[in-house]
């Protein structure tokens, strides 16, 4: 079956529409609220970290305090400004895209890949140090610096929700690689053909928006 | 439309000989191929019921073992540990590959694009991949159960699960990859409610059946994620020892019971929702009239999708909640009850003054409506905290279960099986067996979950492989029941499959139904309609006189 009509050779960037969709806004309508209901998916993923760390962070507020002083504030800011700053650029590729100008998009989206990497790294030498003075989840924490009641617990929920961001950062920097690949050797996103572009940085948003609620909760409070 | 079809005449040549420009989505392509990357709906769906079916079939397996095993007390034919296994498999083969699937993906699929004049669903693709991201989580999953198998029943409840030695990783983790299928096929159904209906079909002009879809892939979406990261989560500390919820490392175990049935007990209407959009349909086209209430009926999905998230604590009133909570959520239960209580009376004043046409679909509403209505008002009754705390995880809670969820959903399966089945296939089945075999499944069906409310009442544990012998005379009739069951399921497999091959060509609306879905030709061309997109000027459950049997073709 054939669900998308492909363009001439050589012509301007000419939507795609799929034979199943009335008309091109319908098919732009789709693709964004099928995103929004995806990125609602993801927030729900995180949530039940959120009430994890919500019900222990009760149970258990000197361990809470005692662990969140324990991290390095510095290396967390940082990210905190890289990440959006990510994002920032992002939204300018979306930008280029609607207007055409697809070597921006390339460009956009490598300065945000390497933000992405520059956020892993700083999160590389985070874990790294705890991993070296032993403030691990469960069974593996061998910190003697820090005991009392729940602080395992305490790392247990870092390491799970930092990590499972972790994860989407990298997926979403699949993600924007392929648009990128696109956007340089492709060059067919226009005022008419930006979904993918769009989505991407839909998706980059929700990485930094998740981020935005993990600092404050684990880093500051 | 083309106004005739060739299928028309009874015994009509192959199907598609005479469609040469228009091939049913049956034949339109042949090969292997055309059906494993096959992005139509259609072909989707037929092959999500083959896989359906397949799973149905080996959960019944084990539901057949486990009633053989207590069929005496002690050991009968396999020891304890195999037990604890054997009804793990049993409930979450019969749950995650069965019950959540089977109507949303097999009949939602198939019929929603018809039912709102559309050529396909959002994203084709999209739900191709999730029928294979299913069949990835089925193989996961099912491989862990072989390999070791999981002793902790479906429920995976803490700490236990996190200290089983059995295969809880590879297990959780299929489970887990599952509810990405589900999610997608949830998205996938919104979208398509909302960009694609055809003209003239507005949001109270849908059939009851999307209605239905609309609200389930609602809580699809809503709730499994949650309950996707808490799967990861008991993996994880499984594999690690994290202490998320060990109450050895400071973990609380409640807190798995409260995130797990925040989850479960929703996805008990991602079950049962689907069930009775089906049997709104059912009771229009029988009782040739318009639905009692189309409205009350509408809203009434979404109010049980709503109210249903905030019901879970129901099953933990003997966990340590507090009075006020339990209270709290004792009363959040009932109003599911008269949420359901507004469809099953709507559904009664639409057979009131109808002109019943007794096919075996209806025969399936009736088993329903008896199921629902009994399996609900124990529901109520396990709502009252008083009434709760000596039934929680007895039979009587088995028994519950197995009639609202099971009872509703098996009903609504085979009630669609039947009454799409001449759509899908273009073939008619023969319906006498068809009401013989029903009768014999709704009474086998009572017979097995009938004893097994008593045998609660008398203080028989679930989930417990060995019983004082008095209570052996309930488990045989349990078991016979069972079988009963069983040998009503292999009638139907033999003439289904004969009215595959040989059944009477059907026609394009044998049932003369004003579903939308009946418009399109039986079985429907690859993209639903010839010609130009239809239009539906009239309501979907629309019949003008039920008196007159002469109802015309829908437009
Ligand atoms: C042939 C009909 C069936 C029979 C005879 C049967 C029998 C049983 C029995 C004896 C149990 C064990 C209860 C216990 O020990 O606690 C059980 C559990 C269960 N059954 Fe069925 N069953 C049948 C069909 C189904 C179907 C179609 C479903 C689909 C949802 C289902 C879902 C479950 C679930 C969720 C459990 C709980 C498993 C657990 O506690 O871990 N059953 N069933
Ligand atoms: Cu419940």
């Amino acid at each position: 079956m054939q669900s998308s009509a492909h363009t001439a050779d050589g012509a301007a960037p000419v939507p795609r529409l799929a034979a199943h969709f009335a008309s091109l806004e319908v098919q732009t309508h789709a693709a964004r609220l099928g995103m929004w209901l995806f990125l609602a998916t993801e927030i729900l993923l995180f949530a039940g970290l959120f009430v994890c760390y919500g019900c222990y962070r009760f149970l258990y507020p000197e361990a809470w305090a005692a662990g969140s002083r324990s991290l390095d504030l510095t290396m967390g800011t940082v990210n905190t400004v890289v990440l959006i700053t990510s994002s920032l650029t992002a939204a300018l590729a979306v930008h280029y895209a609607k207007e055409g100008k697809n070597k921006m998009v390339g460009i956009m989206f490598a300065l945000t890949l390497l933000m992405a990497i520059g956020f892993l790294v700083i999160k590389y030498f985070e874990y790294s140090h705890k991993f070296h003075i032993g403030t691990l989840p469960g069974r593996y924490y061998t910190y003697e610096g820090m005991q009392m009641p729940g602080i395992t617990l305490y790392f247990t929920v870092y390491f799970c929700s930092t990590a499972l961001h972790a994860l989407h950062v990298l997926i979403g920097m699949g993600v924007l690689t392929v648009a990128m690949i696109r956007a340089f050797t492709k060059a067919d996103f226009g005022p008419n053909n930006f979904t993918m572009v769009e989505l991407g940085s839909m998706y980059w948003h929700l990485v930094d928006l998740v981020w935005i609620f993990l600092f404050p909760m684990l880093y500051l409070v | 439309m083309t106004p005739s079809s060739s299928l028309d005449t009874a015994g009509a040549a192959p199907h598609g000989e005479h469609h040469d420009h228009h091939p049913s989505y049956l034949v339109d392509g042949t090969t292997i191929k055309s059906w494993l990357l096959t992005v139509d709906h259609k072909r989707i769906g037929l092959m999500f019921l083959f896989w359906v079916l397949l799973f149905f079939l080996v959960g019944g397996i084990f539901a057949l073992l486990i009633r053989i095993e207590l069929l005496t007390p002690g050991p009968t034919i396999m020891d304890a540990m195999t037990y604890n296994r054997t009804f793990t498999l049993h409930g979450l083969v019969m749950i995650f590959l069965f019950m959540i699937p089977a109507i949303p993906a097999v009949f939602g699929n198939f019929m929603l694009p018809l039912m709102l004049g559309a050529k396909d669903v959002a994203f084709p693709r999209l739900n191709l991949a999730s029928l294979y991201i299913y069949l990835a989580g089925a193989v996961i999953a099912l491989w862990g159960m072989l390999n070791g198998g999981l002793d902790t029943g479906w429920t995976f409840y803490t700490p236990y699960s996190t200290h089983t030695t059995t295969t809880v990783a590879p297990v959780l983790f299929g489970a887990f990859i599952i509810g990405f299928s589900s999610i997608a096929t949830g998205i996938n159904f919104i979208v398509t409610c909302h960009t694609m209906r055809a003209p003239g079909i507005t949001w109270f002009k849908m059939p009851l059946f999307v209605w239905a879809i609309y609200a389930t892939s609602c809580i699809q979406v809503l709730a499994t994620p949650v309950i996707g990261l808490l799967l990861v989560l008991v993996t994880v500390e499984n594999l690690f020892s994290f202490g998320m919820f060990d109450p050895a490392r400071g973990g609380d175990p409640v807190l798995f019971q409260h995130l797990f049935w925040f989850y479960s007990h929703p996805a008990v209407y991602i079950m049962v929702l689907p069930a009775f959009g089906v049997m709104s349909e059912i009771v229009s086209t029988y009782s040739r009239k318009n639905i009692f209430g189309y409205r009350a009926v509408a809203y009434s999905s979404l109010g049980i999708a709503f109210v249903g998230f905030f019901a879970w604590g129901h099953h933990m009133f003997v966990s340590g909640q507090s009075t006020f909570d339990a209270g709290v959520f004792g009363v959040l239960t009932m109003l599911v009850g008269v949420f359901t209580a507004i469809k099953v009376f709507n559904w009664i004043g639409t057979v009131y003054k109808g002109a019943v046409d007794f096919k075996t679909p209806f025969a399936y509403f009736c088993g329903f409506l008896f199921f629902t209505v009994f399996g609900g008002m124990t529901g109520i009754a396990l709502g009252t905290v008083s009434l709760d705390v000596p039934w929680h995880d007895t039979y009587f809670v088995v028994a519950h279960f197995h009639f609202i969820m099971v009872g509703a959903t098996i009903m609504a399966f085979l009630a669609a099986l039947h009454y799409w089945f001449p759509k899908m296939f273009g073939r008619m089945y023969h319906e006498g067996w068809g009401l013989v075999s029903a009768a014999l499944i709704i009474l086998g069906f009572n017979a097995t979950f009938i004893p097994q409310f008593l045998l609660g009442n008398n203080g028989m544990p679930r989930r417990y492989y060995d019983y004082p012998e008095r209570f052996q005379a309930l488990n045989v009739a349990s078991t016979a029941g069972a079988s009963l069951l069983a040998f009503g399921f292999i009638i139907i497999a033999l003439y289904l499959a004969y009215a595959l091959v040989y059944g009477k060509a059907a026609g394009k609306n044998p049932w003369r139904s004003k579903g939308y879905e009946w418009v399109s030709e039986s079985p429907p061309p690859t993209h639903n309609f010839v010609g130009p997109q239809p239009t539906f000027p009239e309501e979907p459950h629309f019949y003008v006189d039920p008196k007159k049997a002469e109802v015309p073709d829908a437009v």
